[in-house]
């Protein structure tokens, strides 16, 4: 990595807890969420709908509603801590130093203002700057993230833009005042398959150039292969398995992680090789089971003696220094299932199929 | 732009047209003789049917629908020989029930209803909108409970019923205000706001309720929008976040409501200005009906109708103009 690296955590998020009443219990969607990004370093959170993986993102940016959440625990920004900061002070720090691109571009740029009225705001609420100032960084900022003719499309409203040309608007109204930390929540979940190729090259050219610290939120392992350094695989609102990325895609100990890369269609798999979806739903997140939130999905339940995955709650473990997983099987055991499932998806354990042009390379 | 604007101009007079072509039809096939209501109790057979000749209503009716239309555009002439009179361009016919002029009636009726409308709508519009908004950023808190219960109130009402207890309150047993009723502004411009304040706020108690909770729904749906989540994600201060990127989108569906709510009160309020005795264009109306004054019908109705027409294509441009989306092809 070009840029100085800095060793210390950028983003330092502990016990992120965040839970909504409602009229049929207490929503727990984020439940004791820890992880940590440097600068330059890009985090994936991994999960299905409804695993709190966006939740705890707009918690990070201080964008849960305070009147209708319930929010506790700790997040840093360069060691400032948000959750009890005033919210003015939070406000000042959003598109500032911490910025947030969102998965449909559409519905995320208002209908009635221009793309250049959109990006001019931008800057100049944290920029004391004129008008044509602003205007100069935005069109700048437009041909940075290669949107074509950018002083034409500064004119145009986004129903005018292509879906892939309208993400890169978000990019570059998100990145207009350098932000050292960019969360991306499913950034391209709504695009075409070639156009994600893109975005994603684009998340990584601009990560090396700016050294941004990155938090990627997807469904799709297929972008995290091509991305991600480090990997948060959520579930239920709480973490089940974290690692750097090659812990996560060769080395998975959780069944959830297991499943999910069962789900993924992968280049390398032969032809007999079928995609394996994870049977059942994602747990409804009011009154949570005691146990294992996974176990009524879990095909491995069986194995553990007694009825500790009915009855308790499974602790996220370390099994090396950077990998941790939350599962009551014996590490030999999950081992063992691990390799016989990769191997089954695979033939030989590999990444999953990206999506990126250049994504293989870096691996 | 400019091409649609003359195509809905184009659609507006055929509209127009066909309009007055039913109402025409309509009111040939009612049982009502118009001849037969020109002269009063004790009638010949011969005055009728003489008025019926002055009228033109012994020529077919393609032939009366004709003769009504060019007098609309060029004047005309009733009755023959001694016994006739011009009726002058714009003629909208001849109310032998009161002895005048449907255009002059109209001329003096109109003013008063618009000073009733535009008058309540500054205040509907000024009360409902606010109130909704603070209401929805209010929302579930007693500020918001309140308004919405008092707009239910409002809303359910009836309007006479609003008039009535003003009457009674703030005319009869409080004495607040005097019985003049209506004064022109340019006799007594105090007098002229006396005599219209009641009517105002009451024909606008209805339509605030109505505007608060239309605001109140507008505002929330729009307050969850994406683009809402993007402009905090910017860092914009509240105020900017709603201000300006809330108020923008949810307040767009209000002007088409306003401006079509507008141009059906400018055909007449009958509720309000029979309560308050107002002679403006309802009152015609209403009177008219009872007395089945047919030619004055005939042009309130058309009249009413008009503005609706007129309106929904002011509506559709503005909202072009607002909306970028909105492309008028």
């Amino acid at each position: 990595m070009s840029v100085a690296a800095a060793t210390e955590a950028f983003l330092d998020v502990r016990n992120l807890k965040v839970s909504f009443p409602t009229e049929d219990g207490v929503v727990s969607a984020v439940d004791g969420v820890d992880f940590s990004v440097r600068k330059g370093r890009t985090l994936a959170i991994v999960g299905e709908s409804g695993s709190g993986k966006s939740v705890t993102a707009q918690a990070i940016m201080g964008l849960v509603n305070r009147k209708t959440a319930s929010l506790s625990g700790e997040v840093f920004l360069d060691g400032e801590e948000l959750v009890t900061a005033r919210p003015e002070q939070v406000r000042s720090l959003r598109g500032k130093r911490m910025a947030m691109i969102f998965q449909d571009p559409l519905s995320s740029l208002h209908p009635f203002y221009s793309i250049g009225k959109q990006l001019v705001e931008a800057v100049r609420v944290h920029q004391d700057v004129s008008k044509d100032v602003a205007l100069k960084q935005a069109r700048e900022m437009l041909d940075r993230v290669g949107i074509p003719s950018p002083d034409r499309r500064l004119k145009d409203y986004p129903h005018n833009l292509s879906g892939g040309m309208r993400q890169r608007v978000m990019i570059a109204m998100a990145l207009l005042n350098s932000p050292e930390l960019l969360i991306a929540d499913e950034p391209t979940t709504a695009l075409d398959v070639t156009v994600q190729a893109q975005i994603i090259d684009l998340l990584r050219d601009l990560q090396k150039e700016f050294g941004t610290a990155i938090v990627l939120i997807t469904h799709d392992l297929g972008v995290v292969a091509d991305l991600a350094d480090d990997v948060v695989v959520m579930y239920g609102g709480r973490i089940v398995e974290r690692g750097a990325i090659d812990d996560i895609y060769y080395r998975p100990e959780m069944p959830y992680t297991l499943g999910l890369l069962g789900s993924v269609p992968r280049m390398s798999a032969g032809e007999t090789s079928r995609l394996e979806p994870i049977p059942g739903q994602p747990p409804s997140l009011i009154n949570l089971p005691k146990g294992c939130v996974f176990r009524p999905r879990c095909p491995y339940h069986e194995l553990v003696p007694g009825n500790r995955c009915d009855d308790e709650r499974p602790d996220l473990l370390a099994v090396t220094p950077d990998h941790a997983v939350r599962c009551h099987l014996e590490p030999g055991q999950r081992r063992e299932i691990a390799t016989e499932r990769l191997g089954a998806y695979s033939g030989q354990a590999n990444a999953p199929a990206t999506t990126g042009t250049a994504g293989m390379e870096e691996k | 732009m400019g091409a649609y604007i003359v195509r809905r101009v184009i659609a507006m007079i055929l509209m127009l047209i066909a309009m007055s072509m039913i109402v025409f039809l309509l009111f040939a096939a009612l049982p009502a003789d118009p001849a037969r209501l020109t002269c009063g109790q004790r009638c010949t057979p011969q005055v009728v049917e003489a008025n019926r000749v002055r009228l033109g209503l012994d020529k077919p009716i393609y032939e009366q629908y004709a003769t009504f239309v060019k007098g609309i555009f060029t004047g005309r002439t009733y009755g023959s020989g001694t016994a006739s009179f011009d009726c002058a361009a714009p003629c909208l016919g001849y109310s032998f029930e009161r002895g005048e002029e449907v255009t002059d009636l109209v001329a003096t009726h109109f003013p008063i209803t618009l000073q009733l409308v535009l008058g309540a709508f500054v205040f509907w519009i000024v009360v409902g909108v606010s109130v909704g908004i603070i209401a929805a950023l209010r929302r579930g808190k007693w500020q918001d409970r309140l308004i919405m219960g008092l707009s239910l109130v409002g809303y359910s009402f009836p309007t006479f019923f609003i008039g009535l207890l003003f009457i009674f309150f703030i005319q009869i047993r409080w004495g607040l205000i005097g019985f003049d009723g209506y004064v022109p502004f340019v006799e007594d411009p105090t007098g002229w706001f006396t005599g219209l304040l009641l009517p105002w706020i009451t024909l606008a108690l209805v339509y605030a309720a109505f505007y608060a909770r239309l605001t109140r729904n507008q505002m929330l749906e729009t307050l969850g929008e994406d683009y809402i989540r993007t402009a905090r994600s910017k860092g914009l201060p509240e105020r900017t976040v709603i201000g300006k990127h809330g108020l923008r989108a949810g307040l767009t569906p209000i002007v088409t409501a306003a401006g079509l709510d507008l141009s059906l009160l400018l055909g007449g309020v009958v509720i309000t200005e029979a309560v308050f005795n107002l002679p403006g264009l309802g009152r015609l109306s209403v009177d008219s009906v009872l007395q089945a004054d047919l030619p004055v019908i005939t042009a309130t109705v058309l009249i009413a109708a008009g503005f609706v027409i007129v309106a929904n294509l002011i509506v559709d441009i503005l909202y072009a103009v607002i909306d970028p989306r909105v492309r008028l092809v």
